[in-house]
């Protein structure tokens, strides 16, 4: 690790204005993957600014028609939320599968959705659910924020202070556990609304996705079987050593269908 | 008599005191005064030219004391990394054995070579300064498949080593062979790849060098599984240090597997660098340091045939394997695949005429190296692999066509084709207990379940057998032992009476300094308490060849055995003084010297505190002092062995294989510590179990990266793998160590992967799968699926 200078700001602005003027500064929020790459001396910035002290970004509020997550939440207590649990019983689902229980005390959606891994879970449950992403400057619709690989619509020195959720009628969340790192091989989230059914993919390709033929075919019949036999196409799906792309296109269907029956349990 | 806790009884273990409450001593919790910091600079090419190396940048950053390379080690006209075993071809020829330079010279030949040690004042300024080192690589195209490396045209990674081949070796009689595949009602044919894997062990490798002016005396911390050896070979035969002028000490080690079982080219280096900068250095690997330059171990590629009559009797056995190497030999490296493997391939079965060839390979891959099981899981692989295609294929059931091939118990001493000798066991009577305790019985019930929810549950048997008790020298040296394999063994008897021992081995989680304590308890008639076991340091332990291929017990306990016999002869003669009868009268039991026949007795304590204050002693006859050492040359090799038993469910939705069941039942011999025993085999079980269906060290054809280098891309497996295991003994007793014992070190990650792998085609049998390659991961079952004969059945 790189030596670094290390700021603890108790207001919003001023850690926007920390980030703003310095340069090739960065945000550390349960530093669950910043840190290791810190260690790994594959990022090496000069100071680091600690969202840990700022007060109103931890906890989940409760607005009616959606629930309100702090940035600073961590994923363990997301995962036992009774409010969580009742509203939106996937997203707590999702989060309790995220890592082991050391990082899900320390990591935070915030860092999550910021740090927008192509594996992570909570990218699935956030455009999933079609979220809000709110800002220290503004509100950012999921649909408009990942932006692919570790790509977000972030600017430089915008901070996320919270998530909102509208809440379904029914959601629910599938994980294919990658064997080694225990990220998503392939995870699907779905939620249903009066609206329509969205369905949100992650660990199969560069960023999560979404699936519209499956949300159509949901929309008209919210059942696995409504979907079974939808297969997507391997085009820009990630092959590696774990998994190759036609293999992760099977288990999106797979888990889908897993996800809906979450869902409807 | 105090406390004896002996042979058989399963106290908790003395180490985890210290280990469990945080007080162990690894080489990373030692700090020496005035100590530096160093940093490997290694290849990130698979295979290079080195057309040069500029220092001066790094030299400049803050607090660098010293930066050495190749040109350095070559000035200083220092060794070679030394092999520890040549080998030759049929034709008598010696393996090819290039130079292994501890800092490369000329070439690189993996990713993860050493070309530079950085030392400085800090590991922050170490790893700085050895990022800003300035290195010019000439690419070459790299190849890491040993099929690929063998190839026309392949890149060669020596001048002198034409097609990549260190040594094309065999064993065993190839025209009875043929002769026997001749005659043969029916020949089931098998091809494989045994997965190249990485040991991960816990604590990643670390040394301390530190070189005393005062005495010129170097002493070397390292996490090493046997201190001495790394003594000879890094002092006599690379950087050219008296014994008497070298200490090595292993501490407290986290977990070893075989990776800490070479001589490695950073400990020379450190050593060498001490003396260069006059004040001590440490290095403590990174987890990612370790993937790319801890010993790998298996990686081959096999062609099996097993030639049968029409009754199922196996007439004979034919293995070629390609063995991968590496891109230099390691300590071990060339005994791993060919004496370790092809004397196996007898199994516990009958087959009269056995033959294999092994082409041993050099590629652009981590030297590869003895890890837990090294070379027998690898055979036992092959044969339990082979023996459940044939019976598939001659429609004869698993369990019937081993009954007609196993070695009967009365049969026992048995002479193999293959070299090896068995002198004991039963492996009848292991699988008959193993069907008993797998509930074999009810798998059609349990069975019928998984279908109900669409699951496919498959069962596998894997009896085996494995040499261990490393090594007869006698027998070794034949085969290229450029060493030998006893062990030794020193019993203090201190004035008090409480016991130190000085063994040879070392233990890194094996429980020795519970094990051997109980032998001397048992033996001495001493307080458990009262024995402390003392290894891992060449300066207080006279001699010994380390821990490895489940050696301890039965190499060291034996030289232990016979050190405390010595002690009990002694004890006699000087009891015989004190009690005025004749020696030969004189029975020890209990803890007790006495007057056969009589209540005339001396204790333990007295007989020692006699030796060390001599006023009635029999000065004339005999030295004061306690304290007797012993020396232990086996004379064949212990072969444990036995029967395990797997039980598997395939999700065919997902290809995800459960492990639900598994059972062993093995033959160790005398257990010592049912406990240890117990958690030696599970620990064995889970890393073959690891084997069979989650690691896989995997590297880029051409570029030679390693694309499986950290934790999360190479699967470990975890406690929530794992089933709760059915785990017992069914011992004969070896009929030439001291105890009779065997060895149980390496059992269970010998006879797991075969009964895994067994059960998971046993599962997808029925849609004409005959075989599955490791890892048996959920992509490539659900490829096989995919390939399926016939279609897979509706959910
Ligand atoms: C062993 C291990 C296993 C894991 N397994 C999983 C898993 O199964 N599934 C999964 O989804 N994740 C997994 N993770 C990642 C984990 O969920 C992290 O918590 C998450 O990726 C980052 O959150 P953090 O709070 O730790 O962020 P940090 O590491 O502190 O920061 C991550 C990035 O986000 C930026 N950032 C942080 N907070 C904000 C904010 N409020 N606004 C703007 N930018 C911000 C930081 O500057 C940084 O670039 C795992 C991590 C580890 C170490």
């Amino acid at each position: 690790m790189k030596p670094f200078a290390y700021h603890q700001p108790d207001q919003i602005p001023d850690a926007a204005k920390l980030l703003a003027s310095i340069e090739d500064s960065k945000l550390v929020a349960g530093g669950m993957t910043l840190i290791p790459t810190l260690k790994q001396r594959l990022a090496s910035p000069v100071a680091l600014v600690d969202l840990s002290k700022l007060g109103n970004l931890k906890g989940i509020t409760d607005d009616g028609a959606t629930i309100t997550i702090g940035a600073m939440t961590p994923h363990a207590v997301v995962a036992a939320s009774k409010l969580v649990q009742a509203k939106i019983p996937g997203l707590a689902a999702l989060a309790s599968m995220i890592g082991d229980p050391a990082v899900r005390s320390r990591g935070t959606i915030g860092g999550s959705v910021a740090n927008n891994d192509p594996a992570a879970d909570y990218p699935a449950g956030v455009l999933g659910l079609g979220a809000t992403i709110v800002t220290s400057t503004r509100e950012i619709a999921a649909d408009k924020f990942f932006r692919g690989l570790f790509e977000t619509s972030l600017e430089t020195s915008e901070i996320i202070t919270a998530i909102r959720f509208p809440v379904p009628l029914k959601a629910g969340y599938a994980k294919f556990k990658a064997p080694a790192s225990r990220y998503a091989l392939v995870g699907v989230f779905v939620a249903k609304f009066a609206d329509g059914v969205r369905v949100a993919v992650t660990g199969a390709g560069s960023g999560v996705f979404r699936v519209p033929p499956m949300e159509a075919a949901l929309s008209q019949n919210f059942h696995p079987s409504a979907i079974a036999a939808i297969k997507i196409d391997t085009d820009g799906l990630t092959s590696d050593i774990h998994a190759e792309a036609d293999y992760r296109a099977h288990l999106v269907t797979v888990m889908a269908k897993r996800a809906v029956d979450a869902a409807l349990s | 008599m105090g406390n004896v806790i002996g042979i058989g009884a399963s106290p908790k273990r003395k180490e985890d005191q210290r280990f469990l409450t945080g007080r162990g001593n690894y080489v990373s919790d030692i700090k020496r005064p005035g100590m530096t910091a160093g940093a490997f600079v290694r290849s990130p090419h698979g295979h290079a030219i080195l057309r040069g190396i500029d220092k001066a940048a790094a030299l400049a950053a803050p607090g660098v004391i010293a930066v050495l390379t190749g040109d350095d080690v070559k000035a200083d006209g220092l060794g070679s990394l030394p092999c520890g075993w040549g080998i030759s071809d049929a034709k008598g020829v010696p393996m090819k054995e290039p130079p292994f330079p501890m800092l490369a010279q000329g070439k690189v030949r993996f990713v993860g070579d050493m070309v530079a040690f950085v030392i400085a004042e800090t590991p922050e300024q170490a790893n700085a300064a050895a990022e800003l080192l300035t290195v010019e690589y000439e690419v070459l195209p790299s190849v890491v498949g040993v099929l690929e490396a063998v190839r026309p045209g392949a890149p060669q990674l020596f001048d002198d080593v034409p097609n990549n081949i260190c040594c094309d070796w065999e064993l065993g009689d190839k025209a009875a062979v043929e002769a026997a595949f001749r005659k043969a009602a029916h020949v089931a044919k098998l091809s494989l790849v045994n997965n190249r894997l990485i040991g991960n062990p816990m604590e990643p490798r670390a040394a301390i060098a530190e070189y005393e002016p005062g005495t010129d005396r170097f002493t070397l911390w390292t996490t090493s599984q046997f201190p001495h050896v790394v003594r000879f070979l890094m002092g006599a035969l690379v950087l050219n240090i008296p014994q008497h002028k070298l200490r090595v000490v292993a501490p407290d080690v986290g977990g070893g597997f075989g990776v800490k079982q070479f001589h490695y080219g950073e400990e020379a280096v450190i050593t060498w660098a001490a003396k260069r900068v006059m004040r001590p250095i440490k290095w403590v690997a990174s987890r990612s340091e370790g993937y790319v330059s801890d010993r790998h171990g298996r990686d081959h590629v096999t062609e099996a045939e097993l030639a049968l009559d029409e009754t199922g009797k196996f007439l004979a056995f034919r293995v070629n394997t390609l063995a991968n190497m590496g891109g230099y030999l390691s300590t071990f490296g060339p005994n791993i695949p060919t004496n370790l493997y092809g004397p196996l391939l007898g199994g516990v079965y009958t087959t009269p005429a056995i033959y294999c060839n092994v082409k041993v390979v050099f590629t652009n891959t981590v030297p590869v190296d003895a890890y837990r099981g090294a070379g027998r899981p690898e055979a036992t692989f092959v044969l339990e692999r082979i023996v459940d295609v044939a019976a598939s294929e001659m429609g004869i059931d698993r369990v019937e066509i081993r009954r007609r091939n196993m070695i009967p118990k009365e049969a026992y001493p048995y002479q193999t084709p293959v070299l090896v000798q068995y002198d004991s066991g039963d492996p009848m009577g292991c699988l008959d207990g193993a069907l008993v305790a797998a509930d074999v019985k009810n798998f059609g019930i349990r069975k019928s379940e998984s279908a109900r929810i669409g699951k496919f549950r498959g069962l596998g048997y894997s009896t085996y057998v494995e040499a261990c008790g490393l090594a007869p020298s006698r027998f070794a040296g034949r085969l290229g032992a450029r060493g030998g394999l006893y062990e030794s063994a020193t019993v203090r008897v201190h004035p008090t009476g409480q016991v130190t021992v000085m063994i040879g081995t070392h233990n890194h989680g094996q429980g020795h300094e519970t094990t051997f304590a109980q032998i001397v308890s048992e033996k001495l008639g001493v307080s458990f308490e009262n024995v402390d076991i003392v290894y891992g340091d060449t300066d207080r332990v006279q001699f010994g060849m380390g821990t490895y291929g489940s050696r301890s017990l039965v190499v060291g306990g034996a030289a232990l055995s016979k050190a405390t016999d010595k002690v009990v002869a002694k004890g006699k003669k000087i009891a015989a003084h004190l009690l005025e009868a004749a020696e030969m009268d004189i029975q020890f039991e209990a803890g007790k010297f006495s007057v056969a026949g009589t209540d005339r007795m001396k204790t333990f304590e007295e007989i020692a505190g006699a030796a060390y204050v001599p006023h009635d002693y029999p000065l004339e006859v005999l030295e004061p002092g306690l304290e007797e050492q012993a020396y232990y040359d086996p004379v064949n090799f212990t072969y444990p062995g036995g029967c395990h038993i797997a039980e598997v469910e395939v999700d065919p939705e997902t290809g995800t294989v459960t492990l639900v069941n598994y059972t062993a039942v093995d033959d160790v011999g005398t257990v010592i510590n049912p406990m240890i025993v117990e958690g030696q085999l599970h620990g064995g079980i889970v890393q073959g179990v690891g084997q069979a269906l989650f690691e896989n060290a995997v590297y880029d054809e051409g570029s030679g990266q390693l694309l499986s280098g950290s934790l999360m891309d190479y699967c470990m497996p975890r406690a929530d793998h794992m089933p709760m295991m059915t785990v017992a003994t069914h011992s004969t007793l070896c009929t030439h160590t001291p105890m009779g014992v065997k060895g149980c070190g390496e059992v269970g990650t010998i006879g797991s992967p075969a009964a895994v792998i067994n059960a998971v085609v046993d599962a997808l049998s029925h849609l004409g799968v005959t075989h599955v390659d490791m890892p048996a991961t959920p992509n490539r079952i659900w490829r096989l699926l995919q390939n399926a004969s016939l279609p897979v059945a509706a959910e």
